[in-house]
C-alpha cells in the first residue's frame, strides 16, 4: 500500500485517509444512513457520537464493508480509502478488512489459546515467513495493545480466560498484528469497568501515531478525552464534524447543543 | 358402581369442589374479588385438585390391592391336588375366566344373580351355559373351579362396593376441607402452585424409575443366563451358533463385530454428510433455501426404520451387487447375495444424516455472532472463519453429536434385520452379510421361545451389553462436552 500521503493533483492539498461522499444505507426498508458526506483525517482519532440508534455504528461498519455480512443491507455512494473507491467490484472486501481492522463492542477472542489469537490474521494472510517472525509479531502486537507484560508467560492458555479489559486489549492486539492502516472501534468500553476502559483509552492515544483510528462511543466524556475530530449523528443523518473541542464547547447547530448539554440522549 | 362411572362420579365431585371453593371465597370477600389473596379461580382449583388428588390416589392404591387380596383368598381354596396337575397360576385364570364368563352371563340375562351364585357342576353343564354367551372354555368346569370363581365374584363385588364408599368418602372429605379453607386469607395460589409442582416432580421421576425397571429387568434375567452359560464363553467365543436343542455355542463377539462394523461405516457416511449439509444450512443457505431445505433433510428423520430397511433390501441391496457383484460392473465379485454390512451400514448412515445434521446446526448456530464478527473483522474469508473459528468453537458439540449418532447406530434394529443378512460372521469384508446383537435379540426372542433356556436369555445378556456399550458412549459425549466448555467459556 502507498505509504505516503495521497496529493489530490488538482487542488495540491492533502487528501483526507478516508473520504465518504453522499452514503445511503438501507436495511430493508429502513433508511439508517442519510446523505452522509465525511472525511477522515490519517492518523488521527475521530468519534463518532449521537443518541442511540442513530446510525453511527452502521456508518463504520460501512468503512470495513462489514455491512455486507448483513443480507437485507444496502449501501449507497462513494466511500474512499486513501482516494480507492471501497466499493468498486474490483476490491475485495476480504482484503480491505485486512487494510481496516475492526474492535468491536464485546471483547470476542476466539476460543483459542492467546498466541493463536494474535496469529490468528497472520497466518490467515501470511504475513510470517517462520514461526520466529510470528512469534515476532505475536509479541509486537502485544506490546503495542500494552498488553505483553500481562500475558507473557501463558500464551498458551485461552484468551477466553482473560478479564473483560484484558481480552478488549487482546483483539486490539489481534487486529494490530495484521498491521492495518485504520482501526474501527464500536464502543470498545462499554462493556469495560472504569479502569480498564482508562487503559484502552490511554492506548487509544498511544496508536493514534500510527493508525487512523475511528471510534463510536456513547460516552461524550470519552469522546472529549480521546479524539481530536468529533462527529455528531442524530436520526441517520451526519449533523456536524469538527474539530473536538469546537464541538464541545461551540457547537453550530441545536441538536449538538442539546444532546451534548444532556437534553436528549 | 363400575371403574369408568365411578371415575365419572370423581370427576363431578372435583367440579362441584371447583365451584364451592371459588363460590366460598367470594362470599367470605363480600363478592370483591380484589379482597381475596389470590384470584378467585386460584379458589377454584384448590377445591378442584384437594377434591380430586385424595380420592384419586385411594382409587389406584385400591386397584391393585383388591386383586391381590382377591387373588390370595381365592387361590387358598384351590386344593394342591388341582394345583399340582398344571400350575397354580394356570387354574388361576381359569377361574378368572369362569367368574368373568359368569359376569357376561348375568349381563345378557342367561343367568339371574342367584343363579350366578348358585350354579352347581352337579346339576349344569357350565362350559356349554358358558358358550351360549360366547365365553369359550378350553376344559369341562371342575367343581372346584366353579366354586373357586363364584367366591371370587362375591370377593369382587364387595371390594368393589367398598371401593366406591372409600372413593367418594376420600372426595366429600376433600370437599369438607375446601368448604372449611376456601376463605380470602387463605393462599389459595401458594397452594395450587405447590401440587403443580409436586405434578411435575412426580413426571420426573416416573420417567428415571421407569429407566430402573428397564435395567433391573434386564439384570435379572442376565444374572439367570450366566447361571446357565459360562460368561467367559459369552464374552470371548468367537462363534455363534444357538440351537434350541441343546449345545450352543453363544459367543457375542461376532455379533458385536459386525455391530460395530455396520455402526461405522454408517458413521463415516452420516458425520461429513450431516456435517457439510449443517454448514452449509446454517453458514451459506439464505432465509429461503434454509426454509425449504432444513425441514426436508429433518423429513428423513422422520421416516420410519422399516422403511429405511426395505430401502436397504429391494433398492441398495440389488444396487451393490450389480457394481459389486458376480458379474457387476466392476467384476470383482466381492458380494455375493444383496444383505451385507455395507448394504445396512450406508442405509443407516442415511439415516442418520439428519440426526447428526440437526444436532451440529444447532450447536454451529450457537457459537455467537461476535465470534464471525472478529474473524471476517481480520479479513479472514467466510470458509476460513468456518474452519478455524466456527467448527473449533462448536466441535465438543459436535462430537457429543457424532457420539449420540453411534449409539443410535449401534442400537438400530429393523435396518440390519433387512439389510445385513442373518449369519453370524467374523470377517473383514464389508460386502459380506453378517449379522448384529439387535438382530439376535429379536431372532432369540421371536417364535415360541422357552424362557428357561440360556439359547433365550441370552437375548437379555445381549441386550445388557448394548446397554452398557451405549451408556458408556452417552457418558463419554458428555465428558467431552463439559471439558471443552470449561476451558472455553
Amino acid at each position: 500500500m502507498n505509504e505516503m500521503p495521497v496529493v489530490d493533483a488538482e487542488a495540491g492539498t492533502l487528501l483526507p485517509k478516508i473520504s465518504a461522499k453522499k452514503v445511503q444505507v438501507f436495511y430493508g426498508e429502513t433508511h439508517a444512513i442519510k446523505d452522509v458526506d465525511l472525511n477522515i483525517a490519517d492518523r488521527t482519532v475521530t468519534a463518532f457520537i449521537g443518541p442511540s440508534g442513530c446510525g453511527k455504528s452502521t456508518f463504520l461498519r460501512c468503512l470495513n464493508r462489514m455491512n455486507d455480512t448483513i443480507d437485507i443491507c444496502r449501501v449507497e455512494g462513494d466511500i474512499r480509502i486513501d482516494g480507492e473507491d471501497i466499493y468498486d467490484p474490483k476490491v475485495d472486501p476480504v482484503q480491505l478488512r485486512a487494510k481496516v481492522g475492526m474492535v468491536f463492542q464485546k471483547p470476542n477472542p476466539f476460543p483459542k489459546s492467546i498466541y493463536d489469537n494474535i496469529a490468528y490474521g497472520p497466518r490467515i494472510h501470511g504475513l510470517s515467513r517462520s514461526k520466529a517472525d510470528l512469534d515476532e509479531i505475536v509479541a509486537n502486537s502485544l506490546q503495542k495493545a500494552g498488553l505483553y507484560e500481562e500475558v507473557k508467560d501463558r500464551l498458551d492458555e485461552p484468551g477466553t480466560g482473560l478479564s473483560g479489559g484484558q481480552q478488549q486489549r487482546l483483539c486490539i492486539a489481534r487486529a494490530i498484528a495484521v498491521s492495518p492502516e485504520v482501526i474501527l472501534m464500536d464502543e470498545p468500553c462499554s462493556a469495560l469497568d472504569p479502569i480498564a476502559t482508562a487503559k484502552i483509552e490511554e492506548l487509544i492515544d498511544e496508536l493514534r501515531e500510527n493508525y487512523t483510528i475511528v471510534i463510536v462511543t456513547h460516552s461524550m466524556q470519552q469522546a472529549a478525552r480521546v479524539s481530536q475530530r468529533t462527529a455528531f449523528f442524530h436520526l441517520g443523518n451526519l449533523v456536524e464534524e469538527g474539530e473536538t473541542k469546537e464541538i464541545f464547547t461551540n457547537p453550530t447547530d441545536r441538536r449538538t447543543q442539546d444532546y451534548i448539554t444532556g437534553r436528549f440522549g | 358402581m363400575s371403574l369408568p362411572i365411578l371415575v365419572f362420579v370423581l370427576l363431578a365431585l372435583s367440579v362441584a369442589g371447583y365451584v364451592l371453593g371459588r363460590g366460598r371465597a367470594m362470599a367470605s370477600a363480600g363478592g370483591d374479588a380484589r379482597k381475596l389473596h389470590s384470584l378467585p379461580n386460584y379458589y377454584g382449583w384448590f377445591g378442584f385438585l384437594v377434591a380430586l388428588l385424595p380420592a384419586a390416589l385411594m382409587l389406584l392404591l385400591w386397584l391393585p390391592a383388591q386383586s391381590v387380596v382377591i387373588d390370595t383368598q381365592v387361590s387358598a381354596m384351590i386344593s394342591d391336588r388341582s394345583a399340582a396337575e398344571s400350575s397354580r397360576g394356570l387354574v388361576m385364570s381359569d377361574v378368572e375366566r369362569v367368574a368373568e364368563g359368569l359376569d357376561l352371563a348375568v349381563d345378557a340375562g342367561v343367568l339371574t344373580e342367584e343363579q350366578a351364585a348358585s350354579i352347581r357342576t352337579e346339576f349344569t353343564d357350565v362350559r356349554e351355559r358358558l358358550g351360549e354367551v360366547g365365553v369359550a372354555l378350553g376344559s369341562d368346569v371342575t367343581s372346584e373351579t366353579l366354586q373357586a370363581a363364584q367366591r371370587y365374584r362375591a370377593l369382587s363385588s364387595t371390594g368393589d362396593l367398598l371401593r366406591t364408599l372409600a372413593v367418594v368418602a376420600a372426595a366429600l372429605a376433600g370437599l369438607a376441607f375446601v368448604y372449611r379453607r376456601a376463605a380470602s386469607t387463605f393462599r389459595a395460589r401458594n397452594a395450587v402452585e405447590a401440587v403443580v409442582r409436586w405434578i411435575l416432580i412426580l413426571a420426573a421421576s416416573i420417567a428415571i424409575l421407569t429407566t430402573v425397571g428397564i435395567i433391573l429387568s434386564l439384570i435379572f434375567n442376565t444374572v439367570e443366563f450366566f447361571s446357565l452359560y459360562p460368561a467367559w464363553d459369552f464374552f470371548f467365543g468367537l462363534t455363534w451358533s444357538p440351537s434350541f436343542g441343546g449345545g450352543s455355542e453363544l459367543g457375542i463377539l461376532p455379533l458385536l463385530w459386525a455391530t460395530l462394523y455396520i455402526s461405522f461405516i454408517a458413521l463415516a457416511v452420516s458425520v461429513p454428510i450431516g456435517l457439510f449439509a449443517a454448514i452449509y444450512l446454517s453458514e451459506y443457505a439464505g432465509p429461503a433455501v434454509r426454509a425449504v431445505a432444513k425441514p426436508l433433510l429433518e423429513v428423513l428423520a422422520g421416516i420410519p426404520t422399516i422403511v429405511y430397511g426395505l430401502f436397504a433390501l429391494l433398492t441398495v441391496g440389488p444396487l451393490l451387487v450389480d457394481i459389486f457383484g458376480d458379474g457387476g460392473v466392476l467384476g470383482v465379485g466381492w458380494m455375493g447375495g444383496g444383505t451385507a454390512v455395507m448394504t445396512a451400514g450406508l442405509v443407516m448412515g442415511i439415516m442418520l444424516i439428519p440426526f447428526v445434521s440437526s444436532l451440529s446446526d444447532d450447536i454451529i448456530n450457537a457459537v455467537p455472532q461476535a465470534m464471525r464478527d472478529g474473524s471476517l473483522g481480520l479479513g479472514a474469508t467466510h470458509s476460513e472463519t468456518v474452519k478455524q473459528v466456527i467448527l473449533p468453537a462448536a466441535l465438543p458439540g459436535i462430537v457429543g453429536a457424532i457420539l449420540l449418532a453411534g449409539s443410535r447406530a449401534i442400537g438400530e434394529t429393523m435396518i440390519v434385520v433387512l439389510g445385513a443378512g442373518a449369519a453370524a460372521r467374523l470377517s473383514l469384508n464389508p460386502f459380506e452379510a453378517m449379522t448384529t446383537v439387535t438382530a439376535k435379540i429379536v431372532s432369540q426372542l421371536t417364535g415360541d421361545a422357552d424362557f428357561a433356556s440360556p439359547e433365550a436369555l441370552v437375548a437379555f445378556a445381549l441386550g445388557m451389553t448394548l446397554f452398557v456399550i451405549t451408556l458408556g458412549l452417552n457418558v463419554i459425549a458428555l465428558y467431552i462436552v463439559r471439558k471443552y466448555r470449561e476451558q472455553y467459556e
